[in-house]
């Protein structure tokens, strides 16, 4: 990458700069004619110059224009309108008016461009950024904090983006003005003009000293800011560790003494600033002052007329801004030299991959149908230390080859060569008759599937993480989405590829099935070979769905509710739900669900929060409910006061103790005995919210206090219709309630169609319920409802909201459906249970041998389990790092080998 | 209504627990669960781990040993009895099944509750004692009555 920056901008914006630079110089004429007309409008028609003569006229736009001598001589003069004394004023102001309105759109036009420039530029650099980081040799990986690279492609080029456009036209332009400037003063008075240039020569010997520690500074600051980017990230990656060390305030002292360097640096960095443009401001403001008084006294002399000593003001002006400016210039461009020396330092790692191996391929790459031959490879780790010493074998199409011995001892390795995740340091590994280092990425990628235990899922759904090896070229389906014209044009004036991430880049080829359709069937079959089906299923039952996008799963999830209404209102069933019904009140509920009869969108509004709640706390006074939930909060606290106050705290009766932790007893009791009155009057507010949240928590079949009369609970279903009624003018995004009519986003699919609560004391009631739920999906035919809404399941950043055994499953099933044919697993289901292990590996074997129109692939399997290497057709014995046995399992165990002895 | 100042009520028409202060029953009863049965349904089967021991609140149930002939009713079970105890106390698998022959309501008391009574008070093992003694002298009883039938 080019170091550079300003050799990097000019390859790139050559013709744009020279166009801009054209329009710069354009603009230069009308800026010195803005800057001359005040002088002509204040000699000629305001002092009376030429208007000596009553009736005198002026010729106003006269111009004349020559060719040298050499090109013949020719000249041109256009005499102009002649016009009195006023009129020409008139005209004059009203030139000056146009000189004006031209120059802001110069300078209109000039930003635009400028600024379109820079945004070019920035995404072409972020891109390149990328790019490069894609091609980084693994081993850079390493060495390398994730939030400090993205810092580098998000903040710290960001300057850049605003420098670019400004990096050749700015000093032009602004040089130019100040040059204009200079020469009109210069013009005008040549004293006053060598003043002026005196106190920028000043300024501009001085100002770069001064500046040399502010750019040492600068980068401090940049290499500090990145290191807590990285830092703050290693906290939030290894948090777990950090709470189970204690460790939390170590960090923080860390982190604290980070800022403290970065404040430090950044201190003194704004000291110097704001120091040098003190010392610039003085300057600029010194040479007014030396305008006032050597001006001054020509101008009384008579040397200089007063027009012109205005005129020489008013361009003065005009010229420290263009310098000033010019000083800010320069100080950003070596802001953003020193950034883009820094970030493009760190994206030039020793040995990344030829851009050529990833190009996107034309034609569909060819199968790796020859052997894989592994030939006296060596390999070390980067400390130096030896994995795998002069291994040699020969993987065959087809062939099932398992890899037994210690954990570490060369056949991991050696997996990860296979894939050219980690090059041998001696030795060669050849496919197609070619070796590894140098086939395509297209080839490795596509014809190689490999399975870690430890996946990387991105954060998006769970079908697209099982897809993503199939994501190899946009509009596979022939339906690449138009781009409108302009998009196309802009990524390829940033040398970007076009932005398409929305066009269907599934290859569906790879995957051996001819469209969505027939992948979808292809993918719940891999998703049963490894036996995520039913987690899958699981997971869709508990997923929210997005209706925008299955608006017609709504109908048949309301459908499945009623059929549910119907077969749990049956009496042999034992009325297992107590259904969401509005008009009535649930007695499975709590009374603060039963009031807000829905789920909360805003946790303010989650039932536990209720008393809490300001609506609900103001709706209970309106409706004087807190009184009598009061009395039946104190009634509560009574029961539980005698039941459970003169328990010893170790007794396992208290763990029955739900409404209060068992230390808040004493302060019930002291509540209740200060106020015998109990009166709701008379307590105060800490008595009034303690009780209230004790009887807004309260569930009759559960607690079983009798406290709930019917007359009760019709007043507490008035103020439920108070509620259906107020809040949503209240807060619109406070609740989803239960209704019977419609699908309830903030409710899982399965709660959907329960749509109730199940009824206490029942037994085996969840059980019973889970029955009868399957025979309703079962019969609805919304099996496969419910497992297309666990294929949208959204995994979560790294995969995290899935167990890592699932994440393993998906991890092989993402290798699976693109039907490699070289499958390299490397202890790939060590989080799953033995028994499960050895069940999905035999499946895949069985798989790999192909039949019909399933190609065979083969296999390279580093075992977790050595006795599972009998179902293989070769074994490999690895120890300490060298490859000890190989051969079919019964050849080994029919001599004395170590292969018999791990067995045995 | 379903309230514990009932099940306080049988609770305490348990001999087991008619010398047990009525504030811990009430303790007892709130802190059991109260669990519906639909007849046939069995409360807990023979083999299972004993966690807890019932008190039938209302309804009747048969106790079921398996034996080689297939499944024998061995006694049934009324209003106000308790059930269960034995795995509880003795940390064995249950002896028996009890399965629910009508629509069926019990209190379900949890192991550590019903032992933690026990240890508090002294005068509820005596009584336990005498249950399962009387049981034994029945059983044994039966026994002999068997033994001498089939000699």
């Amino acid at each position: 990458m080019e170091t550079n920056l300003f050799r990097y901008i000019w390859r790139h914006t050559r013709k744009e700069q020279l166009w801009i630079l054209a329009v710069v110089l354009l603009s230069m004429p009308v800026y010195f004619l803005s800057l001359d007309l005040p002088k002509r409008i204040v000699n000629s028609p305001i002092q009376g110059d030429g208007f000596v003569t009553p009736g005198a006229t002026q010729p106003f736009l006269k111009f004349s224009l020559a060719l040298p001598e050499v090109l013949g001589g020719i000249s041109y003069t256009f005499p102009g309108f002649d016009l009195e004394r006023l009129p020409y004023l008139v005209a004059l102001s009203l030139a000056f008016l146009a000189l004006v309105c031209v120059n802001g759109l110069f300078k209109f036009y000039i930003n635009t461009y400028k600024g379109r420039l820079g945004e070019r530029m920035l995404r072409r650099l972020r891109y390149e950024l990328v790019d490069r980081l894609l091609r980084f040799p693994y081993g850079h990986f390493r060495r390398v904090r994730a939030p400090e690279i993205a810092t580098m492609v998000k903040d710290e080029v960001e300057p850049l983006g605003g420098f670019i456009g400004d990096a050749y036209v700015s000093p032009v332009f602004l040089g130019g003005q100040a040059l204009t400037a200079m020469g009109f003063i210069l013009l005008q008075s040549y004293a006053l003009g060598m003043i002026a240039g005196g106190i920028v020569l000043v300024q501009a010997v001085l100002i770069p000293k001064l500046r040399r520690r502010l750019l040492e500074l600068g980068r401090e600051r940049q290499l500090t800011a990145r290191d807590l980017a990285g830092r703050v990230g290693e906290i939030v990656d290894s948090i777990a560790d950090v709470r189970t060390n204690d460790t939390s305030n170590y960090e923080r002292a860390g982190i604290s003494s980070r800022l403290s360097r970065i404040f430090f640096i950044r201190y003194e960095f704004y000291q110097r600033k704001f120091f040098v443009k003190f010392l610039n401001n003085f300057l600029a403001q010194v040479t007014p002052f030396l305008f006032y008084l050597v001006g001054g006294y020509f101008a009384i002399r008579g040397s200089l007329d007063i027009g012109q000593l205005v005129a020489v003001i008013a361009a003065y002006k005009d010229l420290p801004s263009p310098i000033k400016e010019l000083i800010d210039w320069d100080q950003r461009r070596l802001d953003v030299e020193i950034k883009y020396t820094q970030v493009v330092e760190q994206f030039a790692p020793e040995g990344m991959m030829d851009s050529a191996l990833q190009a996107p391929g034309t034609k569909p790459v060819g199968r790796i149908d020859g052997p894989v031959e592994v030939e006296s490879v060596t390999m070390m780790d980067d400390t130096g230390g030896k994995l795998v010493e002069d291994a040699s074998f020969v993987l065959s199409p087809g062939e099932h080859v398992a890899t037994v011995g210690e954990p570490n001892s060369g056949a991991e390795a050696i997996a990860e060569a296979l894939i050219r995740l980690h090059p041998p340091t001696s030795g060669r590994i050849r496919i197609n008759n070619t070796d590894l280092s140098e086939v395509s990425e297209a080839l490795t990628g596509q014809r190689i599937a490999y399975v870690s235990g430890e996946p990387t899922l991105q954060n998006v759904t769970l079908t697209d993480c099982v897809l993503y090896g199939l994501k190899r070229a946009p509009g596979q389906n022939g339906n690449t989405p138009e781009l409108p014209a302009i998009e196309i044009l802009e990524a390829r004036a940033s040398g970007n590829p076009l932005p398409i991430i929305d066009a269907d880049w599934i290859d569906y080829d790879a995957a051996g099935v001819s469209g969505p359709t027939e992948l979808k069937v292809k993918l719940q079959d891999i998703l049963r070979l490894v036996e995520l089906d039913s987690d899958v299923f699981d997971l869709g039952l508990r997923s929210r769905l997005d209706l925008e996008r299955h608006a017609d799963w709504s109908e048949k999830i309301l459908e499945a509710r009623v059929a549910m209404r119907k077969r749990i209102d049956s009496p042999d069933l034992g009325h297992l739900i107590e259904a969401f019904n509005p008009e009535t009140y649930n007695d499975q509920m709590t009374v603060a669900g039963n009031l807000i009869f829905g789920r909360a969108r805003n946790p303010a509004y989650e039932s536990q929060q209720a008393p809490e709640n300001s609506f609900v706390r103001s709706l209970l006074r309106d409706t004087k409910l807190d009184e009598r939930l009061f009395a039946m909060g104190r009634r509560i606290a009574e029961t539980m006061v005698e039941l459970f106050a003169d328990l010893e705290p170790s007794n396992p009766f208290l763990e029955q103790l739900t409404f209060m932790t068992p230390d808040e007893l004493p302060t019930y009791r002291g509540r209740l005995a200060r106020d015998a009155s109990q009166s709701f009057d008379t307590a105060n507010d800490d008595e009034k919210a303690a009780f209230l949240r004790l009887a807004l928590t309260y569930i009759e079949p559960q607690h079983r206090l009798n406290l709930l009369d019917n007359d009760f609970r019709q007043a507490l279903l008035d103020a439920r219709k108070t509620v259906f009624e107020t809040l949503p003018d209240h807060d619109p995004d406070a609740v989803w309630f239960y209704n019977p009519e419609t699908y309830n986003p903030g409710a899982t699919l399965q709660d959907n169609i329960l749509f109730g609560r199940l009824t206490y004391g029942v037994a085996d009631g969840p059980e019973k319920l889970r029955i009868v739920f399957r025979e309703l999906l079962n019969e609805l035919d919304m099996n496969s409802l419910v497992f297309d809404a666990g294929l949208e399941f959204t995994v979560g950043t790294g995969g995290r909201r899935l167990t890592g055994s699932q994440r393993q499953k998906v991890g092989l099933a993402r290798a699976l459906i693109k039907r490699p044919d070289i499958l390299v697993v490397n202890r790939g289901l060590s989080a799953l249970s033995a028994r499960s292990q050895t069940k999905i590996m035999k499946r895949v074997l069985k798989e790999g041998t192909g039949d019909g129109d399933r190609a065979s692939f083969a296999t390279y399997w580093v075992l977790m389990n050595t006795k599972n290497a009998i179902v293989f057709d070769r074994v490999l014995v690895f120890e300490s790092g060298r490859l000890v046995e190989d051969g079919t399992p019964q050849d080994l165990l029919n001599r004395t080998s170590r292969f018999a002895n791990l067995i045995s | 209504m379903n309230s514990i100042q009932d099940e306080v009520a049988t609770l305490r028409r348990i001999p087991l627990f008619a010398n047990v202060d009525p504030a811990k029953l009430k303790l007892l009863a709130f802190t059991s669960q109260r669990i519906a049965f639909d007849a046939n349904q069995d409360l807990f089967k023979q083999g299972d781990d004993g966690e807890d021991a019932f008190v039938i609140i209302d309804g009747e149930a048969d106790v079921i040993v398996n034996g080689e002939s297939g499944e024998i009713v061995v006694t049934s079970l009324k209003k106000n009895a308790l059930v269960g105890e034995i795995g509880i106390l003795c940390d064995t698998p249950r002896t028996a099944t009890v399965r629910a022959t009508t629509k069926l309501i019990a209190l379900r008391i949890m192991k550590d509750q019903l032992l933690n009574m026990i240890r508090e008070f002294p005068d509820l093992s005596i009584e336990m004692m005498r249950v399962l003694a009387t049981r034994l002298t029945d059983t044994t009883a039966e026994l002999t009555e068997a033994r001498s039938k089939q000699n």
